[in-house]
């Protein structure tokens, strides 16, 4: 193992801060926003595969989130299937309709491809609001605890383990899958599409392979939230939360495995601070959003190790 | 055995016909360059060669092969790399990285070995990294090894371009322009690079309106005009053809 | 059945027309910045409420629409100034997002500023429907589906006739060369969000008297612009009026003959239809990928 690698060091710290937070969180609420923050992160690390390296934007992620989080839910309450076989399941599901969906969808490009992905979360929405036989419609339905090979997490702590360890998986893949062959096809996609095919990159199949990943990832993140959670309504599918989970990897850093976790943590740990200006927090969010952004284009962890580089290293000569 | 041929090639664009029912063969070795006045056809050449573009009409034979309807990807696959006239750099990524992934073809892609990082990957990087830093080196751009793409100047750029085809260890290189924009100690640089690319093998097919790099350093000249072939010879043929002169080297042919 | 028929007809025309008169606004300011506007809607939003409470505070009916209009006017302008103009060199889904965060901001100040409340307007010529073979026409509907014509008619005009109008199609065309003959291309876009803002809040204060006017009525309203304007082929501002009477008949015929509730999912999946068919939409410009 290379210790010098950017890759390696950032795992490492990462897996410490996973390890050292649990000393400072002294009630179950902050355990819960931890939990939370674990789990967006996932789902933002899978995103960020799709959009910072491979150049695809898309704004309907929060739909495979919730049907991860209904697959689990209707099939261990309808179905009787265990937990784990239910979110397996769900993951395959997902993994096949997105895989389905991404050809048409990824021949669109820019802000067309911004309003397929949009299409496609609105009517993975509006199917959960309405086929209320099966999920309950608007009002949610219940989800049965989480068993893993008969344990039963019930506490906070214990989540928090299974939420974080999650995160650090998806990390790992993802981290893994750019530093490859694989993962450079995905930021020739990025850069110059064109370039890429005639370097014998077949970008279609590429392209695909990243949307089914990041679907996977979400539709996983989104089971464990859904058992963890106890309950789900269709919000979760919601054009918002898509548009949240975009925003995290867009204010984190694009293109950067741990902007997308620093953005995560940023953009579920602000709201909960902004309760305190109560009927101003909208708009307190909203501007504190665009300020940010407009003024640390690159996201904020790029932004900040430009920052410390200029500080403590020599002024770039190149 | 031709490397290259087409046959009754045709492109149009909505009413303009930028390729038209044009004919040629490609020996196997050597540089060949297409020349032609501009709006002549040899960019959308280039495009159909590399599958870019969809020809309307006629086929395109690689090594006797009918390659018509084959992808980008999969005529790199077969051995034919191109540069572009406007550069297409990865500019999201380092200097060496972009080289890196003209390795493709040649470095586990499998999924599963990639997403669990196996010993397989890692020697695949170590190759594909060690290549591209030979390849830097061979088109002399050791000094940006470490660079970001974006970082580099023009003239790197182009040279970038080649080392990233080159990468994909291509039996015919085509090189749209590679000296457009450059100053004339680069010019001279790239000529050297093009000539040493050919003697290792490589067919190199090159699009260039610099006439004395063009006249000096091509083994055949091949003339289109209006999307169509029009001679075909040595430097010295074409210097010397009537209809050449007439249709393209006119003015400027006569004071060479 | 006629009757039924030309009821449906009718709903969808007229949201259409609203539609397509946000649709317009995405493709203008998308014209002349390559951005995707998603306050957009905000300003549809602006143009009720401010009338609304306008008219509470005493203002005549015709003024107050005046001053909601200029009110979305400046919001546009101060977006443009204070959140586009800093980030020209931003990436698109940073764009994006930042127009995304100054929707969040301007929602969250419209509900402390006025409130969560539904509110409706007086429709301009009263609420007498008209009797059309059994369908019922409110006038609200001719006063929308007129003033689109008047709106369409006026930006032909404007874009074919005046110097101006032609400086802006010509910095959508290619920005550089509109720099180089003299165009001020930072006017032009400012002039855009002017432009933008003006049209959305007009469909605002239109829609208001027949489907209310609430903080968050822009959320869908602006999706549906966003989906005219792309069905219609971005950068088109007619395509967009197109755009948004397939989406919003559509929808109509959606809930008459299918389900209500799947209104919205249809009016969807036709987009998706035409995006499959047509990548860049029914009037997009097609693009040829140059090397």
């Amino acid at each position: 193992m290379n210790w010098r690698q950017p890759h390696t060091g950032g795992m490492v710290m990462l897996l410490a801060v996973m390890a050292v937070l649990p000393l400072f969180l002294d009630n179950s609420f902050q355990y819960e926003i931890a939990i939370k923050v674990a789990l967006n992160a996932a789902v933002c690390v899978g995103l960020n595969l799709l959009i910072g390296y491979t150049g695809q934007i898309s704004l309907g992620h929060a739909g495979f989130f919730a049907l991860g989080a209904y697959s689990s839910a209707i099939l261990t309450d309808r179905y009787g299937l265990p937990p784990m076989a239910a979110m397996l399941t769900g993951a395959l599901g997902v993994g096949l309709l997105s895989f389905i969906i991404a050809r048409p969808i990824l021949k669109l490009k820019g802000h067309y491809l911004a309003m397929g992905t949009l299409g496609m979360g609105v009517i993975i929405s509006i199917v959960l609001n309405q086929e209320a036989d099966f999920t309950g419609g608007p009002d949610g339905m219940s989800v049965a605890a989480l068993t893993i090979f008969g344990w039963e997490p019930v506490t906070e702590f214990q989540w928090y383990w299974i939420a974080v360890g999650f995160l650090a998986l998806c990390v790992w893949l993802s981290l893994n899958l750019i530093n490859s062959p694989v993962g450079r096809a995905l930021r020739a996609v990025h850069g110059s599409e064109i370039a890429a095919r005639t370097m014998g990159i077949d970008t279609t199949h590429y392209k695909v392979l990243v949307f089914v990943v990041s679907a996977v990832m979400a539709c996983l993140a989104g089971s464990l939230f859904a058992h963890y959670n106890g309950y789900i309504t269709p919000s979760k599918a919601d054009f918002f939360y898509s548009i949240e989970l975009v925003t995290m990897v867009v204010l984190g850093g694009m293109a950067s495995t741990f902007g997308a976790v620093i953005g995560a943590v940023v953009l579920t740990v602000v709201p909960q601070v902004l309760t305190v200006f109560e009927n101003y927090e909208m708009m307190v969010f909203g501007g504190v959003l665009m300020g940010m952004i407009i003024f640390m284009h690159k996201g904020l962890l790029p932004t900040l190790s430009e920052f410390i580089g200029k500080r403590f290293h020599e002024p770039d000569k190149r | 055995m031709s490397l290259i041929s087409v046959e009754h090639l045709t492109k149009s664009f909505g009413g303009i016909v930028a390729v038209n029912e044009l004919d040629l063969t490609i020996e196997p070795g050597g540089i060949v360059s297409i020349i032609g006045p501009n709006g002549a056809g040899k960019t959308t050449l280039f495009n159909l060669l590399s599958g870019i573009y969809q020809p309307t009409a006629g086929r395109i034979f690689f090594a006797d092969e009918d390659v018509t309807d084959l992808s980008c990807h999969e005529l790199a696959g077969i051995g034919l790399s191109r540069t572009f006239q406007n550069v297409q750099s990865f500019m999201n990524m380092s200097a060496l990285e972009n080289v890196m992934v003209g390795c493709h073809l040649h470095s586990n892609q499998r999924f599963i070995d990639t997403l669990l990082q196996l010993p397989s990957i890692k020697k695949s990087n170590r190759e594909c990294r060690d290549t591209a830093i030979e390849l830097m080196t061979y088109v002399g751009l050791k000094d940006y090894i470490s660079a970001p793409a974006d970082r580099l100047p023009y003239g790197a750029l182009k040279r970038l371009e080649i080392a990233r085809a080159l990468a994909t260890r291509p039996r015919v290189l085509l090189l749209d322009e590679p000296a457009a924009g450059l100053n004339p100690r680069e010019t001279q640089e790239i000529d050297d690079l093009i000539r040493d690319i050919a003697k290792q093998g490589t067919t190199v097919m090159l699009v260039e309106h610099d006439m004395k790099l063009v006249m000096g350093i091509s083994d055949r000249i091949i003339v289109i005009d209006h999307g169509q072939w029009l001679a075909e010879g040595t430097a010295e043929e074409i210097r010397h053809n009537p209809d050449v002169i007439a249709a393209y080297l006119g003015e400027q042919g006569r004071n060479r | 059945m006629l009757a039924e028929f030309l009821q449906y007809l009718i709903s969808g025309v007229t949201v259409g027309a609203i539609y397509g008169l946000v649709g317009i606004g995405f493709s203008i300011i998308y014209n002349s910045s390559q951005v995707i506007n998603f306050t957009q809607g905000e300003f549809v939003m602006i143009g009720g409420m401010a009338t609304v409470s306008l008219i509470s505070a005493g203002v005549p009916m015709p003024l107050a629409m005046l001053g909601a209009v200029a009110l979305a006017t400046i919001v546009g302008v101060a977006l443009e100034k204070f959140c586009i103009e800093p980030s020209r060199n931003a990436p698109v889904v940073t764009l994006i997002i930042i127009t995304i965060g100054a929707s969040i901001f301007l929602r969250g100040t419209a509900e402390v500023l006025w409130d969560r409340n539904f509110h409706s307007l007086v429709p301009i010529s009263g609420d007498n429907p008209i009797d059309i073979a059994g369908a019922k026409l409110l006038p609200q509907s001719i006063w929308i589906v007129g003033s689109l014509m008047v709106i369409v008619c006026g930006l032909w005009l404007f874009f074919n006739r005046t110097l101006l109008g032609k400086a802006m199609l010509a910095t959508s065309y290619n920005r550089l060369a509109a720099q180089l003959v003299g165009i001020e291309v930072r006017n032009i876009l400012l002039l855009s969000f002017v432009l933008s803002s003006t049209l959305g809040a007009v469909a605002g204060i239109l829609i208001a008297p027949i489907s209310m006017t609430y903080s968050t009525v822009g959320v869908m309203l602006g999706l549906k612009g966003f989906s005219a304007a792309i069905v219609g082929g971005l950068g088109n501002p007619m395509g967009a009026i197109l755009g948004g009477l397939i989406v919003g008949i559509a929808e109509a015929m959606t809930a008459g003959y299918i389900s209500s509730a799947y209104k919205d999912a249809v009016a969807f999946i036709i987009i998706l239809a035409v995006l499959f068919f047509m990548p860049n939409g029914l009037f997009g410009r097609k693009v040829v990928e140059k090397v």
